[in-house]
């Protein structure tokens, strides 16, 4: 069982964002569950949401607490939230950042990859300029780090749930699964 | 088709499916999005029902028992504190013997406010005549609320559906969404044994003295009974057309096991996978799913129950003063049975707390170290309180 955790804010698409990553990865043949943060959602304070995928039906319905990727729709959240809780060894972190994240040492025994969703979903007009609706970005740029599911399952998934702008949240998630770009594994300060 | 749907969505669905004419719902917290659905399903025309948006939960209810009273299949869905503002009216609709359906999300009730699961509230109107039944995942409460309506018409008692807040409501799976065809197959049109006719409106004067009050009551009880009596034959033409198969209970290895679970609702699911790792070990448990809980099945739950040497019920509510609801029903139905196994009581999860794998293991370890239980009801993974001066 591989189980994903999703990081991002009140009204910035979190749980949208789990929700076509289990379309998606449900198209391409995995079990999946997905769910968000069992709480109360307030715009802007930080949320999560959770996917589970398997090959056989998912039984365990319990919450996830040693997730083995995570996906970070807003870096202002790495001030205040540690995304790497319970993350396994050597899990994805998927940032959205503008550029080579900073202070990477704290991701040591993770592997890391950043995408510039903000801009990517601002040329492509989804949101606004100073309040873009990453989510479809995000999860091209995931597909690609994680090698799963298809491209073509996310553009589907995306058809399928996403009715405003339905061509440029894909046009906007090709890009990202162009442009991620992977640093990979954060090896230890003086570790070589 | 199979889609992934929400919980919720799964019950609007099914909702659609079986051709409701009349939903009325109060759509303020605790609701969930299964009205929500039902909503958008009416205004694109998907569905072709009559959306009421009321003032209260007890206004919902009170409004579908006129509707269900001109003999049109009706809906609505609630939890928790709303449940318990139609409590009044619950027992209303059963006595008035109107086949009315609802959905109830189980949440916790206040105070402290908490919308996550807790039996509690739907356990709080056992007495109140509905058929109840706890769901374990999006497919089983989708086939549940259209059987619901079968059995509900075919004894002419209403059925709560009954589904864990967040765990079961918020969680997207795949759920196979049957044809309309298949769906109208199964499930008629509702042909009402009786009805007020709207065009020749007449007034009911329900005073029902004691000469005859007693015999509408045990009519009541013989319905439940007949619901028990037509569940089997309902359920034969469920797996005939879609192929699944529910029970009123669902025993998994309970046949030769020394310990026996008893869980209901998405704890079920959970404890299937700790009951496959338990026995890759050589243990011998089993597990029983209490799905029907109104009316109660006792035949099934002796059968099931009487073989083992020991029997551990999970409770996600509580009677204060007393114990686990289903602990206390387990232990009744079994005490009459010579040689009945101890009944150990644990509460767990309650207000939206976890029950983990974890959890669960740790409550077989318990009652596999001790012979009988020591008192009436444990609870599960309590933390430290500090009462500061």
């Amino acid at each position: 069982m591989i189980e994903i955790r999703f990081h991002g804010r009140g009204g910035q698409g979190t749980v949208v964002a789990s929700i076509l990553m289990s379309k998606a990865f449900y198209r391409a043949g995995w079990q999946v569950q997905s769910f968000p943060f069992f709480g109360v959602e307030r715009r802007g304070a930080p949320v999560e949401a959770y996917l589970r995928l398997d090959e056989k039906p998912i039984l365990l319905r319990t919450n996830v607490y040693t997730p083995d990727h995570v996906l970070v729709q807003d870096s202002t959240l790495l001030h205040s939230i540690d995304v790497t809780r319970g993350l396994k060894p050597g899990g994805w972190i998927l940032l959205n950042s503008p550029g080579t994240p900073e202070n990477v040492e704290r991701y040591a025994g993770f592997r890391l990859a950043w995408i510039d969703a903000g801009r990517l979903a601002a040329r492509h007009g989804l949101g606004t300029r100073t309040h873009p609706i990453v989510n479809t970005t995000m999860i091209g740029a995931f597909a690609r780090v994680l090698e799963i599911p298809p491209m073509e399952a996310i553009e589907e998934a995306i058809s399928e749930e996403v009715f405003i702008k339905t061509g440029k949240n894909i046009e906007s998630a090709r890009d990202a699964y162009r442009e991620v770009q992977k640093v990979g594994l954060i090896r230890k300060a003086g570790t070589g | 088709m199979k889609r992934v749907l929400e919980g919720s969505q799964a019950v609007a669905e099914a909702v659609r499916l079986s051709r409701v004419a009349v939903i009325s719902a109060y759509p303020i917290t605790p609701q969930t999005h299964i009205v929500e659905t039902l909503s958008d399903f009416c205004a694109q025309g998907k569905m072709n029902a009559r959306f009421l948006r009321v003032e209260s939960e007890h206004s919902a209810l009170a409004s579908l028992i006129g509707a269900a009273t001109t003999g049109v299949r009706a809906f609505t869905a609630t939890s928790g504190q709303g449940l318990a503002l139609m409590h009044e009216v619950l027992h209303w609709t059963s006595g008035a013997r109107l086949p009315i359906v609802m959905a109830e999300v189980n949440r916790a009730l206040a105070p402290g406010w908490n919308i996550w699961i807790d039996q509690t509230d739907s356990l709080a109107q056992r007495d109140t005549g509905w058929i109840q039944f706890y769901c374990e995942s999006g497919q089983e409460v989708l086939d549940t609320v259209i059987q619901s309506y079968r059995l509900g018409e075919e004894v002419n008692m209403p059925v709560m559906v009954v589904l864990d807040a967040f765990f079961l409501s918020h969680t997207y799976e795949p759920v196979d969404v049957p044809e309309q065809e298949e769906v109208d197959r199964f499930l008629p049109p509702f042909v009402p044994k009786f009805k007020a006719d709207p065009a020749a409106p007449c007034a009911f004067g329900p005073l029902v003295p004691p000469a005859a009050y007693m015999e509408m009551r045990h009519s009541m009880a013989q319905a439940m009974e007949e619901a028990l009596r037509c569940y089997p034959a309902m359920e034969e033409a469920f797996e005939g057309l879609f192929g699944r198969r529910y029970g009123m209970v669902e025993a998994v290895h309970c046949e030769g096991s020394d310990i026996v679970l008893v869980t209901t609702g998405t704890v079920t699911s959970t404890c299937r996978q700790v009951l496959e790792e338990l026995r890759g070990k050589g243990e011998k448990v089993g597990l029983l799913k209490l799905r029907m809980f109104r009316p109660f099945p006792t035949d099934e739950i002796r059968r099931h129950l009487g073989g083992a040497k020991k029997v551990a019920v999970i409770d996600r509510n509580f009677s204060f003063g007393a114990s686990g609801i289903f602990a206390q029903e387990i232990r009744a139905a079994l005490c009459n049975e010579p040689g009945h196994p101890p009944v150990f009581g644990f509460v767990a999860g309650i207000g939206g707390r976890d029950v983990t794998a974890d959890t669960l293991k740790g409550i077989y370890e318990h009652v596999k170290a001790k012979e009988s239980p020591d008192r009436e009801s444990v609870w599960v993974g309590l933390q430290e309180v500090r009462n500061e001066a």
